[in-house]
């Protein structure tokens, strides 16, 4: 398959990459790791007139630590999140959900910023994402600003991200003691795209009851969403079976769900339970050690 | 217009000029040459264009050339030394870890991040970490024992060092 033809470019610096998005406005599109957009290309779904690669650009790859949150590099692959000892041992759910998107071979490649400023509503890490309440720092012409993960995805493809910016990093404020967390899918068989996916993190106080709870939905809708009333279901309580399962029951509340090729809507919305009470059971089980 | 680019395949350099769109699959099997890199479904997801660069395995329908620039890869006609079967070719081939073989190439790279990555797998490991990779005839069993039996040799020979 054949892209339509497009002029390449390869800044080597963000201040040259937004030199280029101003020059260019929306005949442009940034590559990333280049695993949604050249598909997206080579169908023809997608004909930018000018590609800017992302690749030589310094300084948006890597995984720190900053004041107990965890930062991570738009520019940061999937296989770097799954393998990171760091977030191995401060942020498992990261590296977990990272684990499971797609294929070694998309791991490799593919991009956590890119994944996140995509937004494909069947992508894994904005479930992740929400239920752990990241921060999206974003640069343009007129400096950097932080976006919330709740204001972050807008639509179907559409994020927060502006015309003129690029997305920098991501934060991801850390969790208390006592806390765990999960993020569980139904795959689809070829493409590993969550049909639907949900990722639970909770905090437990010394005698078991649930102090915070995040919870985020993927793959049913047309964007990835909080499951507030999953949430309002488990905080404050203790978290027995019959209290998870309860709160479950609301998972695809507040879910645009799509029928598609996959299934029916009211197959997606039992399965938006389902993975709701099996996240929020494997985060309890992290959170208790 | 077309822009310059510069690589190595299998220890090899290679220049030429390409058009941006052209992608790492095509350049590799219609400029350099080498056909050993399959094109199965052309969507990211069968695995057949499977090589590594610079040491990872990658899909080569899903690059552009131009992304490649001052790469290093591997492809299937890189892994047989001096014409002796690198073990995890050995492997196929003892465990009988094909049958058509057009998906055998990309598997048999797949396996080789799988060994670098997890020198003594377990059959869960391999058996993930081979998801990447689409097999229409074998059901997959055979390439497991495959990869199964270059661990084993790999590790054997490791040793003897």
């Amino acid at each position: 398959m054949y892209p339509a033809a497009f002029e390449y470019h390869a800044p080597a610096s963000i201040q040259e990459t937004l030199g280029l998005l101003g020059r260019l406005g929306d005949d442009a599109k940034l590559l990333a790791g280049g695993h949604s957009l050249v598909p997206m290309m080579k169908l023809r779904l997608a004909r930018p007139k000018h590609v800017i690669d992302l690749r030589k650009v310094p300084g948006l790859a890597g995984v720190r630590e900053e004041g107990g949150s965890i930062v991570i590099g738009a520019m940061t692959t999937h296989w770097q999140v799954e393998s990171s000892p760091l977030l191995c041992e401060k942020c498992p759910i990261l590296s977990d959900t990272a684990s499971v998107i797609g294929d070694p071979q998309v791991r490799n490649l593919g991009t956590i910023g890119g994944s996140l400023a995509h937004a494909d509503p069947a992508a894994d890490i904005p479930a992740t994402a929400i239920a752990l309440g990241a921060e999206f720092v974003c640069e343009g012409p007129k400096g950097r600003r932080t976006v919330k993960v709740d204001e972050w995805f807008q639509g179907l493809m559409q994020t927060a991200l502006h015309e003129d910016e690029i997305l920098v990093e991501i934060r991801f404020p850390a969790w208390p003691a006592g806390s765990g967390g999960a993020y569980m899918k139904f795959p689809h068989p070829a493409s590993r795209f969550a049909v639907v996916g949900v990722a639970a993190m909770v905090t437990l106080d010394g005698k078991g009851a649930c102090t915070k709870a995040g919870v985020g939905v993927t793959g049913a809708g047309t964007k990835a969403v909080r499951a507030k009333g999953v949430e309002a279901g488990i905080v404050g309580k203790t978290l027995d079976q019959a209290t998870i399962e309860g709160a479950a029951q609301n998972a695809a509340d507040g879910v645009d769900v799509q029928a598609d090729l996959q299934g029916s809507v009211e197959y997606k919305q039992h399965l938006c339970r389902v993975f709701a009470r099996r996240a929020i059971e494997a985060a309890v089980k992290r959170a208790r050690g | 217009m077309k822009l310059p680019v510069k690589m190595t395949i299998n220890g090899q350099t290679y220049s030429h000029e390409v058009e941006p769109r052209l992608l790492l699959v095509h350049y590799i099997r219609e400029v350099v040459g080498l056909t050993g890199t399959h094109i199965g479904c052309d969507t990211s997801q069968c695995g057949a264009c499977t090589i590594l660069m610079n040491g990872q395995a990658v899909k080569a329908c899903t690059l552009f050339t131009v992304q490649a620039d001052g790469a290093e890869f591997t492809t299937i006609e890189g892994m047989a030394k001096d014409g002796d079967l690198h073990p995890i070719q050995q492997g196929f081939w003892e465990k009988h870890g094909l049958q058509c073989g057009f998906c055998t190439p990309g598997m048999i790279l797949a396996a080789y991040q799988i060994l670098e990555r997890y020198p003594n797998p377990t059959e869960e490991q391999i058996r993930h970490q081979l998801e990447g990779n689409l097999c229409r005839c074998t059901g997959y069993h055979n390439i497991v024992k495959a990869i199964q039996w270059a661990a084993e040799h790999m590790q054997g020979a490791a040793a003897k060092k």
